[in-house]
C-alpha cells in the first residue's frame, strides 16, 4: 500500500483543475490563431496567451454565481468563468451553436448563465458593466469583477466607476491586466503617476500590485478582495502584471516590443510557473501530464465539433429588435 | 363642481413623473432610481421629492456627477436583475454616457442571442424656452434615433407622462425618456388609475379632417392651441401625439393622413437628421397616394440661442405653427373657399 499523500499534496492537487483551465485558454488561443490564419475566424481577434493566470486566479476566488465583465481580449475571461469551449469556438467561427448564436464574434461574448455579463469591444466598457452588476450583486450577496487592460485606466469609465463604486460601497473587484502596452504604445508613454494600483488611493480603496503570472499570487489577492467585497467592505483595485505573447490584435506582429523584454517575460510564462509549482508541491508528473492530455483532447474535440456546426441561416433567423 | 375645485384635483407634470416612479418602485422590488441630486434634493426640477424618504437608500439614491458611470452601472444592473430608472439631468448631458447606452445596452438583447433583456429607463429634462442656452436646451432623442434596440419616448401631458413612464419602466428594453422642461409645471386631468401606456403607440390628440399635425412632447399642446386658432380660419386640424420616436407608430399617422391628405410635422430641433424627415419619408414610401401636401416646421440649423428674442423666434411654438400653416395653405380671408 502506497503512503497516504501529504496534506500539502492534496491541497496542491486541487490546483490541477485551475492549471488545466489555464492550459485550456493557452491552447484555445493557439487554435484560434490557426483558425484565423486558415480563414475560418473572421474580422479580428485579440489573443490572451500569456495572461491566463489572471482570469483563472480571480475566478478561483469567485463563486459560480458571481459576475464578471471582460474585454475584447476576453476568451480567457469566458473560459475561466466556465463558458463551454465548444460554444466559444463556434462563436468565433460564426456558427449557430456559438455561445451567442454567432451574433457576437470574438470581441463581444456574453454568457449570463456563467455570470459573464459581457466582453466589451471598447476599452473600459467592462468597468461600467461590472459596476452595474455590483449594484445587483450588493442586493444578491454576490460580487462582480471587472477585467480590463492598462490602457483602460486612462478612460473615463475607470475613474468614474472606481469613484462611483467606492462612494456606494459596491462589492466590486477591479482587475487590471497590466501587460504594459495599450495597443502598441508602452505604458510609460501613456500613463502618468507610476503604478496603476496607486490610483486606488485617490478613491480611498485598497490597491495592490500583483504578480499576474503567478496563479497563486493572483488567487490570494483576489480572495482577499472578493471576501472584503462580499463582507460589505467595498471595492478593490488589483493591478496584475503580465505580458501578452501575441500582438495586440491579428494585424499586429508586435515589433515595437524589445526582444530582451519579450524573452524576459517568456521566461516567466504563467503556465511554466504553475507547472513547476505543482511539481514542487508534490503533484506527480503523471497526474499533470494526464490533465494536460485531457485538456488538449477536449479542446480538439470542441474545435472539431464547432467546425462541423451549421452557420446561422439568414432565411430562418428570427432576430427581433426588442425583447418581448 | 366649480372650476377651482377641479383645478385642485389636476395633476402637475412633475408630480406625474414622481408618482409613476413611486408606483413602480412599490409594485416591483427590482426597480431602483438614482441620479445626480434626485434623492435628498428631489431633483433640480423638483420632479422626485420625497421618494428617498419614502423608499430609502436601497431603492432611491444620489450618485456622483458621472454620467458614463451612471449609464454603465444602469446597464450592468439591468442585465443582472434590477430595473434601473436613472436621471441624466439635462438631455444635453446625454452626449457623455453614449457608449454605455448605444454600444452596451441597446445591443445586448441581439448580440447576446437574447440571453437577457435590458430593462432600463434614462430620464432627462429636454427642450428650449427656458433661457438655458445652447447646452441645456437640446432634445437628444434624434441622437439615438438610429440605434436599433433603443426606445425613445416623450410625453406631452401630465397624465401621459405618468402612463408613459410607467410603460417605460415596465418595458423590457432600454428606454430614453424625454421630459420637456416647459411642461413640468403644466397641470392637467389626472391619469386613470393604473394607466400604463405601452411604448410604440401614437395617440390622436385631436380629430380633424383638413390637416394632420404630427409632433411630440411640448409640440402637442402647442399644436392643439394652434388647431384651436386655425379652427377660426375654418381649418379642421387633427393632432397626432407621436409619443414614441422609436419605435415609430407609422400606422396611426398613415391612417390620419388617409383622412386629411395633408401632414405637417412639427419638430423642436433641426430638420437635418430630425425625426420628422424620417416620418415624412416613411409616409411618402407607404402613403404617397393619400398625400396632397407634406412639410416640416423645424428649428434653424443653429444651436439653441440664449437671448429671449432669439430663443422665442427659434422655437416652433403655437404662433409659429399657426403662421406656418396659414402661409403654406394660403388661408384666405374666407377660408371656406380654400377647403
Amino acid at each position: 500500500m502506497a503512503d497516504a499523500p501529504t496534506a500539502q499534496a492534496v491541497e496542491a492537487a486541487a490546483y490541477l483543475e485551475p492549471y488545466g483551465r489555464m492550459l485550456l485558454i493557452r491552447r484555445f488561443e493557439a487554435a484560434l490563431h490557426r483558425l484565423f490564419l486558415a480563414g475560418e475566424v473572421h474580422g479580428t481577434t485579440h489573443l490572451s496567451a500569456g495572461q491566463e493566470a489572471i482570469p483563472v486566479g480571480v475566478c478561483q476566488a469567485l463563486r459560480p454565481d458571481d459576475y464578471v465583465a471582460g474585454t475584447y481580449r476576453g476568451h480567457g475571461h469566458a473560459l475561466a468563468k466556465g463558458t463551454d469551449p465548444e460554444a466559444l469556438v463556434a462563436e468565433m467561427l460564426g456558427r449557430a451553436t456559438g455561445i451567442c448564436g454567432g451574433r457576437a464574434g470574438s470581441m463581444n461574448v456574453i454568457d449570463l448563465e456563467h455570470g459573464l455579463v459581457g466582453c466589451f469591444g471598447i476599452v473600459g466598457g467592462s468597468i461600467g458593466a461590472a459596476t452595474g452588476a455590483a449594484l445587483s450583486a450588493q442586493r444578491q450577496g454576490r460580487v462582480a469583477a471587472a477585467f480590463f487592460g492598462d490602457g483602460a485606466t486612462n478612460q473615463g469609465y475607470f475613474h468614474e466607476c472606481l469613484n462611483f463604486a467606492a462612494v456606494l460601497g459596491l462589492p466590486a473587484v477591479f482587475v487590471c491586466e497590466n501587460n504594459f502596452y495599450g495597443e502598441f504604445t508602452p505604458l510609460a508613454a501613456s500613463t502618468a503617476g507610476g503604478d496603476i494600483a496607486g490610483r486606488a488611493a485617490a478613491y480611498g480603496i485598497p490597491g495592490q500590485v500583483v504578480d499576474g503570472n503567478d496563479l497563486w499570487a493572483v488567487e490570494t489577492a483576489a480572495r482577499a478582495a472578493v471576501d472584503r467585497a462580499r463582507a460589505g467592505g467595498g471595492p478593490t483595485l488589483l493591478e496584475c502584471h503580465t505580458y501578452r505573447h501575441y500582438g495586440h490584435s491579428k494585424s499586429d506582429p508586435a515589433t515595437y516590443r524589445p526582444k530582451e523584454e519579450v524573452e524576459r517575460w517568456l521566461a516567466r510564462d504563467p503556465l511554466t510557473i504553475a507547472r513547476e509549482r505543482l511539481l514542487a508541491l508534490g503533484v506527480p508528473e503523471a497526474e499533470i501530464a494526464a490533465t494536460e492530455a485531457d485538456v488538449e483532447a477536449a479542446l480538439d474535440r470542441a474545435v472539431e465539433a464547432a467546425r462541423q456546426a451549421p452557420y446561422p441561416d439568414p432565411a430562418t433567423d428570427a432576430a427581433t429588435e426588442y425583447a418581448r | 363642481m366649480s372650476a377651482v375645485d377641479t383645478a385642485t384635483e389636476w395633476l402637475e407634470f412633475r408630480t406625474a413623473i414622481r408618482d409613476a416612479i413611486a408606483e413602480e418602485i412599490e409594485r416591483d422590488p427590482s426597480v431602483v432610481f438614482f441620479g445626480e441630486d434626485v434623492a435628498a434634493a428631489g431633483g433640480v426640477f423638483k420632479a422626485t421629492p420625497g421618494l428617498h424618504e419614502r423608499f430609502g437608500d436601497a431603492r432611491v439614491f444620489d450618485t456622483p456627477i458621472s454620467e458614463l458611470a451612471l449609464a454603465g452601472a444602469a446597464f450592468g444592473a439591468a442585465v443582472t436583475g434590477l430595473r434601473p430608472v436613472f436621471e441624466i439631468m439635462f438631455g444635453d448631458f446625454m452626449a457623455l454616457p453614449m457608449d454605455a447606452l448605444v454600444n452596451q445596452a441597446a445591443k445586448f438583447w441581439y448580440v447576446s442571442n437574447e440571453q437577457a433583456s435590458v430593462p432600463l429607463v434614462v430620464r432627462s429634462a429636454v427642450g428650449g424656452g427656458g433661457r438655458f442656452g445652447a447646452i441645456h436646451s437640446q432634445i437628444h432623442g434624434t441622437w439615438f434615433q438610429g440605434v436599433p434596440g433603443l426606445k425613445i419616448a416623450c410625453p406631452s401631458s401630465p397624465a401621459e407622462a405618468k402612463g408613459l413612464l410607467k410603460g417605460a419602466i415596465r418595458d423590457d428594453n432600454p428606454v430614453v425618456f424625454l421630459e420637456h422642461k416647459r411642461l413640468y409645471s403644466v397641470k392637467g386631468p389626472p391619469a386613470p388609475p393604473d394607466d400604463v401606456i405601452p411604448l410604440g403607440v401614437a395617440h390622436v390628440a385631436r380629430a380633424g379632417r383638413d390637416l394632420t399635425i404630427a409632433t411630440i412632447g411640448k409640440g402637442v399642446p402647442d399644436a392643439l392651441a394652434a388647431a384651436d386658432e386655425l379652427a377660426a380660419d375654418g381649418l379642421d386640424v387633427e393632432v397626432i401625439d407621436v409619443r414614441t420616436l422609436r419605435p415609430l407608430d407609422l400606422d396611426t399617422v398613415l391612417a390620419s393622413v388617409a383622412r386629411t391628405n395633408r401632414i405637417l410635422a412639427v419638430e423642436e430641433g433641426p430638420r437635418t437628421g430630425g425625426w420628422s424627415t424620417g416620418l415624412l419619408g416613411a409616409i411618402a414610401e407607404r402613403g404617397l397616394h393619400d398625400l396632397d401636401d407634406a412639410w416640416i416646421l423645424a428649428t434653424e440649423e443653429t444651436p439653441v440661442p440664449y437671448s429671449p428674442t432669439l430663443e422665442d423666434a427659434f422655437m416652433p411654438n403655437t404662433d409659429a405653427i399657426v403662421a406656418d400653416v396659414r402661409a403654406r395653405l394660403d388661408v384666405t380671408a374666407d377660408p371656406r373657399e380654400a377647403f
